[in-house]
């Protein structure tokens, strides 16, 4: 997959400002490539995957409100984060999994044209899965940026066609930073035998801890808050044998917690895909990773989990700790190469201006920290006066957010020279 | 079923010197509250009573028109005293009434209804029974409106289709209500009959083929384009729930009327007709 992992300076996530930004530079880009004059990209999915991909909107609805929309080379890939950025979901569908699959040209820049959408929008138009599975025989997908109009057509039953014109955001590219093979634990099971576990717990249960014993004894448990006082919760506790796995991989015992809200849809889309699911996680506090792959489709689901309570009670996190255990060149290939490269364009961006001191994340390289980046010009020199505040401010909640790249089409971005674009798609190649 | 309850309680009005300008009884009270729901859109409606049947009529906003027509032929009796009983009518508290006995319809149980109106000023009374219990309702009418002359003529019909309302319904229950109007395109070329909306997140378009396997009829003689506000149109779908078909009619001013046909348990079929004015200068329409 050809992931282009920078990570710009990070900054928090702030909504409203984003759309601003990011329609201020819909005119420009969309002037920019009338001129260049790139191609449209155009899919067809038929049968039995418009029902896949209905699926798909529908785990990603669980996570975002927005669907960032990419065609690349490697398929079409739709990604998903959630406002606090602790979760991270991205499905990439193969060229094999459409009837016709045409990403288009990229610019003059070489940039492939990418957007974002409304979830609530794109979903209605797959709301009823049902009524999709019956009636729904093929579904065009096409998006031209001259006519800045991202166009889903659907083509039902008794020759009755449904023509949706979705006004989009030109965006920048949506990336989590993560690893999996740098991970040191992996379960992999099939869908069946999690939703069979998950479904005992309450609808509403937020967080559920997973759980490796020595003897590989894999648990999973409504996850408790420190302030409940115990009298007052049940705690609802199942163990899965080794055997109910495809593979257990857990060099020591471990406990991770995460949401169940993303877990579940991802779960619910395995299920229906009969994709056996692997889980690669870490050390708690670090972000674990679940995926379902398939020639025709690779899914992506990272979510950060809890940091371990008495860690957290300290000043930092469970910064130390991670410094402690995991090599120096895990960071250099997890996070920290790429935000040195952020910080490479940046400084390259911005010229004259002082660059944010890198010295402070690679003094104190903190792959749980926030290091979210969506940035945009227009309000780049604040986002570098938040990323300052980040690493010392307590986090709001537990949860740490995860780690983003962005790569913005614009400008500046532009006059950096492609090489060095190509280096980063490169690097991060192996990552996922 | 017998209805002896509310029927004996008629007759003793009768004899007491009660003189009923409408009598109407129904072994399933179910036929009238469901071509009720159908137009239940505004609190009050109007009924009108003729020897041919009842129709309940409901405006809104000076440009919609919804009527039930409940042909006498449903009734096991009807009996209408004058050429045309007409009173207005708390709808809500009509339906209220007529679902007393819930509005499960469990099979083997029916409330039977008996309906009588004395004339101007005097209550509607309803006699509802259900496995010998007898509720009896008295519901206040009031004076009668003038209601709306359309004046849509088959004459000045422009296009004409009927389509089987399975198409319709989903279309009508995912309309995007962001948008202010819902387009209707009716021509003898492409595209044929298409539904438009306008919406926050863009414009969606819906086609309907002519040799469509939903299309039972299709004369359209020239296009014509069309909006109609989507928050009128939209109390339209419970009558659409209900239907098997749908007739869709704009005349030459561009009026639109959707006819559905409506078929009960018993396979007796009921109309209910809705008129919207177009979307455009109130002066121009000239009500």
């Amino acid at each position: 997959m050809g992931w282009r992992g920078a990570a710009g300076p990070c900054s928090r996530p702030h909504t409203p400002r984003l759309h601003c930004a990011a329609a201020g530079k819909k005119t420009a880009c969309t002037g920019r490539h009338e001129a260049s004059g790139c191609a449209a990209m155009k899919c067809v999915v038929v049968g039995g995957n418009v029902k896949v991909l209905g699926k798909a909107v529908h785990a990603l609805s669980r996570i975002g409100d927005e669907l960032y929309l990419e065609p690349t080379e490697n398929g079409l890939s739709l990604r998903a984060v959630n406002s606090s950025r602790s979760a991270y979901a991205c499905f990439l569908f193969a060229p094999l999994f459409f009837q016709l699959y045409e990403a288009g040209g990229p610019d003059a820049h070489g940039e492939l044209f990418r957007c974002k959408i409304l979830m609530k929008t794109f979903l209605a138009i797959f709301r009823s899965l049902p009524s999709l599975e019956k009636t729904v025989s093929k579904c065009l997908i096409s998006l031209n940026p001259r006519a800045s109009r991202l166009v889903v057509q659907l083509h039902c039953k008794y020759g009755v066609t449904k023509t949706h014109n979705l006004s989009f955001q030109e965006c920048e590219l949506l990336q989590a930073i993560f690893d999996k093979q740098l991970c040191t634990s992996t379960l992999c099971a099939s869908a069946r035998v999690l939703v069979d576990a998950v479904v005992h717990f309450p609808v509403t249960l937020a967080e559920v801890t997973l759980g490796v014993g020595p003897s590989g004894k894999v648990s999973l448990r409504n996850y408790v808050d420190e302030e409940t006082e115990p009298s007052k919760t049940m705690v609802t506790e199942l163990c899965l044998s080794e055997d109910e796995f495809q593979d257990v991989r857990v060099p020591q015992e471990t406990q991770i917690t995460f949401c169940l809200k993303e877990f579940r849809g991802l779960l619910s889309f395995a299920e229906s895909s009969n994709l056996p699911l692997s889980i690669h996680f870490d050390t708690p506090g670090r972000p674990a990773v679940f995926s379902l792959e398939d020639p025709l489709l690779e899914v992506h689901l990272v979510l950060a989990t809890l940091a371990d309570s008495s860690a957290s009670s300290q000043a930092q996190t469970a910064n130390g700790a991670c410094h402690k255990r995991v090599p120096d060149e895990d960071f250099a290939a997890d996070d920290l190469e790429s935000y040195m490269i952020a910080m490479e364009t940046t400084t390259g961006d911005e010229g004259a201006e002082p660059p944010p001191s890198p010295t402070f994340p690679m003094r104190c390289p903190s792959p749980a920290t926030a290091l979210e980046a969506e940035r945009s010009t227009l309000d780049s020199d604040k986002d570098e006066d938040e990323d300052g505040a980040v690493p010392g401010t307590p986090p709001q909640k537990k949860f740490r957010s995860l780690f983003f790249g962005s790569v913005l089409i614009q400008a500046q971005a532009r006059a950096h020279p492609t090489p060095s674009q190509e280096v980063l798609a490169e690097d991060s190649e192996g990552e996922c | 079923m017998p209805l002896l309850p509310p029927a004996g309680a008629g007759a003793e009005a009768e004899a007491s010197g009660t003189h009923y300008v409408l009598a109407a009884s129904l072994d399933k009270a179910r036929h009238l509250s469901t071509m009720l729901r159908a137009v239940h859109f505004r609190d009050v409606a109007t009924c009108a009573a003729t020897a041919n049947g009842l129709k309940v009529t409901v405006e809104s906003a000076k440009c919609l028109q919804a009527s039930a027509f409940i042909q006498a032929g449903i009734f096991q009796e009807f009996v209408v005293q004058e050429e045309s009983v007409t009173f207005r009518i708390n709808l809500t508290v009509l339906l209220d009434c007529l679902t007393i006995f819930g509005t499960s319809s469990l099979p083997g149980t029916s409330t039977a209804l008996r309906m009588c109106y004395c004339g101007y000023g005097y209550p509607l009374t309803l006699f509802l029974e259900e496995g010998g219990v007898v509720t009896v309702c008295k519901i206040n009418t009031q004076e009668p409106e003038e209601m709306l002359d359309f004046d849509f003529c088959s004459t000045n019909v422009v296009n004409k289709i009927i389509l089987q309302s399975e198409g319709l319904r989903e279309a009508f229950a995912e309309l995007d209500m962001t948008s202010d109007v819902l387009q209707i395109t009716m021509s003898p070329e492409k595209p044929y009959f298409r539904l438009s909306t306008f919406g926050n997140a863009g414009s969606a378009h819906l086609d309907y083929p002519k040799d469509s396997d939903l299309m039972e009829v299709f004369q359209c003689n020239q296009t014509q384009t069309n909006r109609y506000k989507i928050s009128l149109l939209k109390p339209s779908t419970k009558a659409l729930a209900l239907s098997c078909k749908v007739s869709i009619r704009t005349d030459t001013r561009g009026f639109l009327s959707l006819q559905y046909m409506i078929k009960n348990e018993d396979g007796q079929i009921c109309f209910v007709e809705y008129y919207c004015c177009p979307d455009e200068d109130v002066a121009e329409t000239e009500l």
